[in-house]
């Protein structure tokens, strides 16, 4: 498969085009926006958190596929996870997007996350594209924001 | 260095020499021939300027205005023929009236900080206009901040076209200043800037063009302008980035103070008292952009040589096979068709969000620019956050466009 094609896979362009968990939730706890400047994308990541754990989740925003489906994607796996194992799951998803050993085993990712992590595995196709990155984590910055109730706006720069 | 023989008739003839004259643009990328459609954010350089920046580097290369050694003298000497060269160039009535900046933007707050700061009072007025480039918006933000001046803003129609009409109702008795854009980055326009120069003048108010864009596109001659001031960067223009030039009328220049304090700006320092050196040195703190200087001297030598007026119906001629080759894509929308443009083409694809436009081109080995251009008030203006940006150079020819055309193809295969 051409690089091209690994990063626009249909599962990507399908979650771009009709995001999921796109709007805002009846119960919001927290939020946050984030922002990059260098192409003007937004986001804004809606959570409700009790005790410690996603109960819901919702994101509203404009950018490009990459950022919308990677925003998409995250609020399909964040429920019923406690805030540690998403500060994980981060980790292993910024890994996942930068670095080519995302995959070894009981490498410095390890398995947070567990099945549902693997459904994001689809995004490792942005590691070919540098220039994109950012694209793809400025939901999950915008999310860990969120969860640490810091009301500055994210900015990938 | 390479001298330009005469120009031919024969257009398609010419562009593959000139092309020729471009190492860079024989490169590969993703094994793919490179097709560089983004000149506006910075253009190639030919051989000349790349050997003119080496000579002075291998052969010439001293600090300038101090030393009293052979070398000294010769970069100096180089320097300062670099000055006339672009007084030439813009036909400024002398050459103290062109100061060397390291580009537009520093041109342009040079201006806001110097004459506005010392000649512009709480409540007075500029004008600036909706297609300006950030680096003519902040600037005089800043200004506003510090001594509290008013900043009006010149409306554009839906496709891009200033409103001289509009401007003129803006006009008051407290406008001081036009800071206008002699053709906008993002969306080609150029605006009508004769008339605006004769109504702002009418009014009283001194003009700034912003001609990062315009003097790379076609003849920019200051005093048939009568502007009062004129800014552009090297590095658009074919030569070096870092070097820049804002003009000025030297009546003008004379009365504005420093703008940096340092070396080569003074006549005497003491710790009690500075004496200010001259235009246009007073303007030139610390040791400047040299080796930029014999490349920007090489890069106007290069353009002169094959006229900036060929250049200009050159690149009109690929403004109109563009225009036509991308409106015949359905889905393609144009951002930006002005009665009169410089050579750039901005659009959006339904469906299809500009950076992903970018990188599916990019994999073509297509360059354009993606986003919103520096000109985010524009962007707001059309509601986007951003476009596709083609612009062309004097290098560029009508397969540089099938070849954006074909792969725009690529993206809608991708996306739908």
């Amino acid at each position: 498969m051409s690089a091209l094609r690994e990063l626009y896979q249909e599962v990507i362009l399908d979650h771009g085009k009709t995001p999921r968990n796109f709007g805002k939730p009846e119960h919001v706890t927290s939020e946050s926006n984030g922002h990059n400047p260098l192409c003007g994308d937004t986001v804004t990541i809606y959570l409700e958190v009790k005790e410690g754990i996603v109960e819901d989740v919702g994101f509203e925003g404009r950018g490009c596929a990459i950022s919308i489906a990677s925003a998409s994607m995250m609020t399909e796996v964040l429920r019923g996870k406690s805030v540690k194992e998403i500060g994980a799951m981060f980790k292993r998803f910024h890994h996942l997007v930068t670095d080519d050993d995302a995959d070894t085993e009981g490498g410095f990712a390890g398995d947070f996350g567990g099945e549902d992590f693997e459904k994001l595995t689809v995004l490792s196709g942005v590691k070919e594209f540098p220039m994109r990155v950012k694209c793809a984590t400025l939901a999950w910055h915008t999310m860990q924001a969120a969860l640490k109730g810091d009301d500055q706006e994210v900015s990938t720069e | 260095m390479n001298a330009i023989s005469a120009v031919s008739e024969n257009t398609a003839f010419n562009v593959a020499r000139w092309r020729a004259d471009f190492p860079l643009l024989a490169e590969q990328v993703y094994d793919k021939p490179l097709v560089f459609l983004d000149s506006a954010a910075s253009a190639q350089k030919p051989q000349s300027v790349i050997d003119a920046v080496s000579y002075c580097y291998e052969h010439e290369y001293a600090n300038i205005h101090r030393g009293v050694y052979w070398l000294s003298q010769k970069s100096t000497e180089a320097y300062e023929q670099a000055r006339v060269k672009v007084q030439g160039f813009i036909n400024a009535a002398s050459e103290r009236e062109i100061v060397f900046t390291k580009g537009t933007t520093e041109a342009i707050n040079l201006v806001a900080s110097s004459y506005g700061g010392s000649e512009l009072q709480a409540g007075d007025e500029i004008i600036l206009s909706h297609l300006e480039h950030h680096a003519n918006i902040v600037p005089w933000q800043l200004l506003r901040q510090r001594i509290g001046i008013e900043i009006k803003v010149a409306p554009i129609d839906e496709q891009g076209n200033f409103l001289l009409e509009e401007f003129e109702k803006l006009l008051s008795p407290r406008t001081r200043l036009v800071a206008i854009t002699h053709g906008s980055n993002a969306l080609g326009t150029i605006p009508p800037v004769d008339d605006i120069i004769r109504l702002s003048h009418a009014r009283g108010a001194l003009v700034l063009l912003d001609g990062a864009q315009a003097v790379v596109h076609g003849p920019v001659d200051v005093q048939a302008l009568d502007v009062d001031f004129y800014a552009f960067s090297g590095h658009k223009l074919y030569g070096p980035s870092g070097i820049g030039v804002l003009y000025g009328k030297a009546d003008l220049l004379k009365a504005m103070p420093p703008y940096q304090g340092g070396g080569d700006m003074i006549k005497s320092v003491t710790f009690e008292k500075t004496e200010f050196a001259d235009i246009p040195g007073r303007f030139e703190a610390g040791t400047p952009h040299i080796a930029g200087a014999y490349g920007l001297s090489a890069a106007i030598d290069y353009v002169s040589a094959i006229g900036m007026s060929n250049i200009a119906r050159h690149e009109q001629e690929l403004l109109s096979y563009a225009t036509a080759r991308l409106q015949e894509i359905n889905s393609l929308r144009l951002i930006g068709t002005a009665d009169n443009k410089a050579g750039i083409v901005s659009f959006e694809l339904d469906g299809v969000h500009a950076h992903d436009i970018g990188t599916i081109l990019d994999r073509e080995g297509i360059a354009v620019r993606v986003g919103h251009h520096c000109a985010q008030p524009l962007m707001e203006r059309f509601n986007i956050t951003g476009t596709v940006r083609a612009s062309f150079g004097l290098y560029n020819n009508k397969a540089d466009i099938d070849a954006l055309v074909a792969a725009l193809g690529a993206v809608r295969e991708i996306f739908d």
